[in-house]
């Protein structure tokens, strides 16, 4: 008898847990500026960065994964740079999947952010800058808690976006056991095998985790605040 | 009543513009009578080789069309078994092809086309008389082969590195592929070093930058490769015509001039 998930699968399982920690909060500390510079700016900027950041929304990941290989890789103009640094290079690295993932999440970490910040509109932060609150205090003592839900969405839709990530990793991470084969990978491989009965178990995996974090995200958000 | 009209409006626009280049293709297709059609599913290591065999049998055969997929091995066994439209297999290796016939989906019985090699190559290093127990030198870098759990020529390498006694000492500098296609992409790019190719994909025009080396086949099991017809493509004339035009001397020759040692002895 086969035990229920194997030590690769279970190494698989933890490694795209890693994975999905490290890019949200990378996510978390790079879309929370920009979404923030988003809400507020009147730059004619404004427009294209938001349909850049929307792109891989739309983009196939096999197109972002190819551009990635050819920049990141030893040719590519980014790949130079990094290895002029006297750094590894990325592709086919636990690190150049963080950096595809966080490129690939972005969109859905960013628009619930921005769309948190929007919704607080310029009232309170008026009144906050009227009682002489810094624009940093304005920043953590109004904005931030009055978006929590907002933080709370693009959390878990990062998170989960990040755990499902199948295309860029197939074509940047090269399968490599405890540092690229991530369970999308790992069940890709499991049904070209024809293991099927563990790619059911992976695949129940990821669907249970992934109803329960929208789940948790309804659940975890307040109801709608009244405001005066 | 005004929003939804509009909506019925662009539902119908975009109804239509699906039908129209469909219509158009069946169209397309009418005309020629008589005409046939098949899809064929290869191992990616024919990726070049078989584009050469359909050119040349389409060009005596100008009114039949065929369609190719590659992939790696067990993903076409895989796709055949849970019903995709493809007529003739040609698999990397024998297993697969005989567990298509196991478990009742095939036509006919393996055919065996020729024997596969594998070659160590590079794009930035010159692998001339570089043999396999040399690759443990940390100058050869990451190292592409195609995963062995589903590949044949995944399996080879392992086989080979195995045989040479650096599998274990590699293992951090192993990157996998998902079909020998992809294994090769990795290593023309430059992002692995080294690349445990299909010798039919090294002797490409489009690899030509690089070189290689070939690996002695006695480093490894010998790669029967055989085709099989699809229980589908039992009842298809034109995948019957190319399965034997694979026994012809022109197809043959294509195999050859891509590296491929031919089964010897059959009909022709």
């Amino acid at each position: 008898m086969m035990p229920l998930l194997s030590t690769q699968d279970l190494q698989a399982f933890w490694l795209t847990l890693r994975l999905a920690a490290t890019v949200t909060a990378v996510l978390l500390l790079l879309g929370t500026p920009l979404a923030w510079w988003l809400a507020q700016t009147r730059s004619r900027w404004q427009r294209p960065v938001a349909a850049v950041i929307a792109l891989p929304l739309v983009l196939p990941p096999t197109v972002l994964g190819f551009y990635l290989l050819m920049l990141l890789g030893p040719q590519g103009a980014v790949g130079r740079l990094i290895a002029a640094m006297g750094l590894s290079a990325l592709p086919f690295t636990f690190g150049g999947l963080v950096v595809g993932s966080v490129l690939y999440s972005l969109p859905f970490v960013v628009q619930p952010l921005n769309n948190a910040f929007e919704a607080i509109g310029a009232r309170p932060l008026e009144v906050a800058a009227c009682l002489r609150a810094s624009p940093w205090d304005r920043f953590f003592s109004i904005a931030c808690p009055m978006a929590l839900p907002g933080f709370i969405t693009a959390a878990v839709l990062g998170f989960a976006h990040t755990m499902g990530e199948f295309g860029v990793v197939l074509m940047i991470g090269g399968n490599i056991p405890g540092q690229t084969r991530v369970l999308s990978m790992r069940i890709f491989d499991h049904v070209e095998a024809g293991e099927y009965s563990q790619a059911h178990t992976l695949s129940l995996c990821l669907l249970v985790f992934s109803f329960a974090a929208l789940l948790a995200m309804s659940l975890l958000r307040p109801r709608r605040v009244e405001r005066g | 009543m005004h929003i939804l009209s509009r909506w019925l409006f662009a539902l119908g626009m975009t109804v239509a513009m699906l039908c129209v280049p469909a219509a158009a293709d069946q169209v397309a297709a009418q005309p020629a009578a008589g005409s046939r059609h098949m899809t064929l599913a290869a191992a990616a290591d024919l990726h070049y080789a078989m584009d050469q065999v359909i050119a040349a049998y389409r060009h005596d055969h100008p009114a039949d069309s065929i369609d190719v997929v590659y992939g790696a091995s067990g993903q076409l066994l895989t796709q055949i078994e849970q019903g995709a439209p493809f007529e003739l297999f040609f698999s990397a290796d024998s297993d697969y092809p005989k567990q298509l016939v196991a478990h009742g989906n095939a036509g006919g019985q393996p055919v065996p086309y020729a024997v596969g090699r594998i070659v160590l190559w590079s794009a930035s290093i010159d692998m001339h008389g570089v043999q396999v127990a040399h690759l443990a030198q940390s100058r050869f870098g990451r190292i592409a082969i195609a995963n062995p759990q589903h590949a044949p020529y995944g399996k080879r390498a392992e086989q080979a590195l195995r045989s040479a006694g650096v599998w274990d000492q590699l293992q951090s500098r192993l990157v996998y592929g998902e079909n020998i296609a992809q294994t090769a992409q990795f290593a023309q790019s430059g992002n692995a070093q080294v690349g445990i190719i299909a010798q039919s994909l090294a002797l490409d025009p489009a690899m030509a930058k690089g070189s290689y080396a070939p690996v002695p086949p006695t480093a490894y099991e010998p790669l029967q490769q055989s085709f099989v017809l699809t229980k589908r493509g039992a009842d298809n004339a034109l995948a019957q015509d190319f399965a034997r035009y694979m026994q012809s001397a022109a197809a043959r020759a294509i195999l050859a001039r891509y590296g491929f040692t031919l089964p010897g002895g059959a009909d022709h």
